[in-house]
């Protein structure tokens, strides 16, 4: 997943000056920051702020108003849907419910993606899927509908099938958000170890915790603009009131 | 200033406006999948899933619609021309009426509301859970996996399921003249032949692949454009059915006009 061709201090993502609005509200004012090869970086912010809408920004499910996206030497917001459909092969997204076809079954979730890009026999889809259905600790689970999954069963397929592919970025939607403790701490140890294999992502949560476990970084969106971009160990000391803010929002909870 | 304020009293300009977003919609949407339609894979296993969905699925409710429509036409028919000796002129009449009119509408109704509501009701639910995003994000056309496929399966289907509503509804039809009034099989269908052209079958059809086109398209269209959740689920599929049997009947009447204008013999 990691990207050998990039100079390692070359940034896997760099966000510029994005501007978004809906309507009369301002959402981005200027957002900008750079995701680091191989970092998995946390994004935080109060609900409302616009958070998700960085992501579906960077993987173009919405347009910015104004304002870079550059990854691979390419302004992403510039490109069309069809040029989009590479770059989506490249950076993943993982979504807050999962978002699993409930048509399809879970290996058919999971091959969907492999289906439409990887020049892949039959035999070698379904290799990979109960590879991939073995490394989220859901072995035997191919034939179950979405329906038939538990919530937390949903999100580590929906996780899966983002990063069947390989992705060089992983968005992460909120992931934990309702999960009970022990299906949080499965999802996060299924990412860590996508993330000791090279993935750079971005984690956007209100979950603390779970971001202290496995950001290197974390950026907090605040009006519009990412206002402060601090490590876990400098986030627990702050004394930066807005900071403070989250850190004991998280202790109260 | 009066007329202004009357006009968004009434609400004239909220639903003008909507008028110009749904037209704006549909035709972008329209030209999207005739250029998506030959983009490569083609989506042949969904078609099908969709015609077995779509035809299959209905081919009981046409079955139905069908046999009551001409069964009720004819005896209609019958009791209305008795009163002026005209009983006879019914095999003439029903046969007609079945081929250019009440079989592609019917039909066509019935379709808007079991399939239109149905696919609406399906894309919306996929839209409010993010299936769609989900479509876009893992790289592929949502227009390719869940509008062509679709748009195709009711341009076929629904011209077959016509077929077979025309074809049970002239078989209605003559149970009851036989029946009900007294009028020989062997003269009915004499009568039918006589009276029908491959014109009148050939408007009928062409009138629901324009019925089919308009379901399809629409019911995608709503369904995609769906927002407010579950609510928003309900409000689409209301929509579809209310707008697509509004353009039915419209569009038939001009059809029809048309079809007067152009193809249908003058008496």
């Amino acid at each position: 997943m990691l990207d050998t061709k990039t100079a390692p201090q070359e940034p896997a993502l760099r966000i510029h000056n994005l501007h978004k609005s809906f309507g009369n509200k301002h959402v981005h004012r200027g957002v900008s920051f750079d995701l680091k090869q191989g970092e998995i970086l946390g994004l935080f912010g109060g609900s409302g702020t616009g958070k998700s809408v960085v992501l579906r920004s960077i993987i173009g499910l919405e347009s910015p108003d104004e304002g870079e996206i550059i990854f691979d030497n390419m302004n992403l917001a510039e490109l069309t849907e069809k040029e989009l459909f590479e770059v989506r092969t490249k950076i993943s997204y993982v979504f807050q419910n999962g978002a699993l076809f409930d048509s399809l079954t879970v290996e058919e979730n999971l091959a969907y993606p492999l289906k439409a890009h990887a020049h892949l026999t039959k035999v070698e889809i379904s290799e990979k899927v109960n590879h991939m259905l073995e490394l989220i600790d859901m072995k035997g689970s191919n034939k179950l509908l979405p329906n038939e999954l538990s919530g937390g069963m949903q999100k580590r397929a929906g996780l899966a099938r983002a990063i069947i592919l390989e992705p060089k970025i992983v968005l992460f939607d909120e992931p934990t958000a309702g999960l009970d403790p022990v299906n949080t701490e499965r999802l996060l140890n299924n990412i860590l170890s996508f993330k000791r294999r090279g993935m750079t992502g971005i984690f956007v949560t209100h979950d603390i915790p779970a971001a202290f476990k496995i950001c290197d970084r974390i950026a907090i969106l605040h009006e519009g603009k990412i206002n402060l971009i601090l490590t876990p160990e400098e986030m627990k000391n702050s004394e930066n009131p807005l900071v403070r803010s989250f850190t004991t929002g998280a202790h109260i909870r | 200033m009066n007329l202004q304020k009357i006009s968004h009293d009434l609400g004239i300009e909220e639903t003008l406006g909507r008028a110009i977003h749904f037209a704006g919609g549909f035709t972008r949407l329209t030209w999207k999948s005739i250029e998506e339609l030959f983009t490569l894979p083609f989506p042949t296993r969904l078609v099908f899933e969709q015609l077995y969905s779509i035809g299959v699925q209905s081919f009981v409710l046409v079955l139905i619609t069908g046999l009551a429509t001409g069964s009720v036409m004819a005896l209609q028919f019958g009791q209305g021309l008795a009163r002026f000796g005209g009983t006879l002129y019914v095999p003439k009449l029903t046969s007609l009426a079945i081929l250019r009119e009440m079989g592609p509408v019917f039909v066509s109704l019935l379709v808007a509301g079991r399939i239109g509501s149905g696919m609406a009701s399906e894309i919306a639910s996929m839209k409010v859970t993010q299936q769609i995003d989900a479509i876009r994000a893992l790289g592929t056309s949502p227009i390719q996996k869940i509008v062509i496929p679709r748009l195709i399966a009711c341009l076929i289907a629904l011209p077959l399921l016509t077929l077979m509503g025309d074809y049970v509804g002239l078989i209605g039809a003559m149970l009851i003249a036989k029946f009900e009034l007294n009028i020989d099989i062997e003269f009915f269908v004499t009568k039918t032949f006589e009276t029908l052209t491959l014109t009148d079958l050939v408007t009928g059809l062409a009138k629901t692949a324009v019925f089919a086109f308009f379901i399809a398209i629409a019911s995608c269209w709503k369904g995609l454009n769906t927002e407010g959740g579950t609510e928003g689920v309900g409000r689409t599929t209301t929509w579809v059915v209310v707008t697509s049997s509004i353009f039915i009947m419209i569009a038939d009447f001009f059809l029809t006009k048309l079809f007067f204008l152009t193809v249908y013999p003058k008496y």
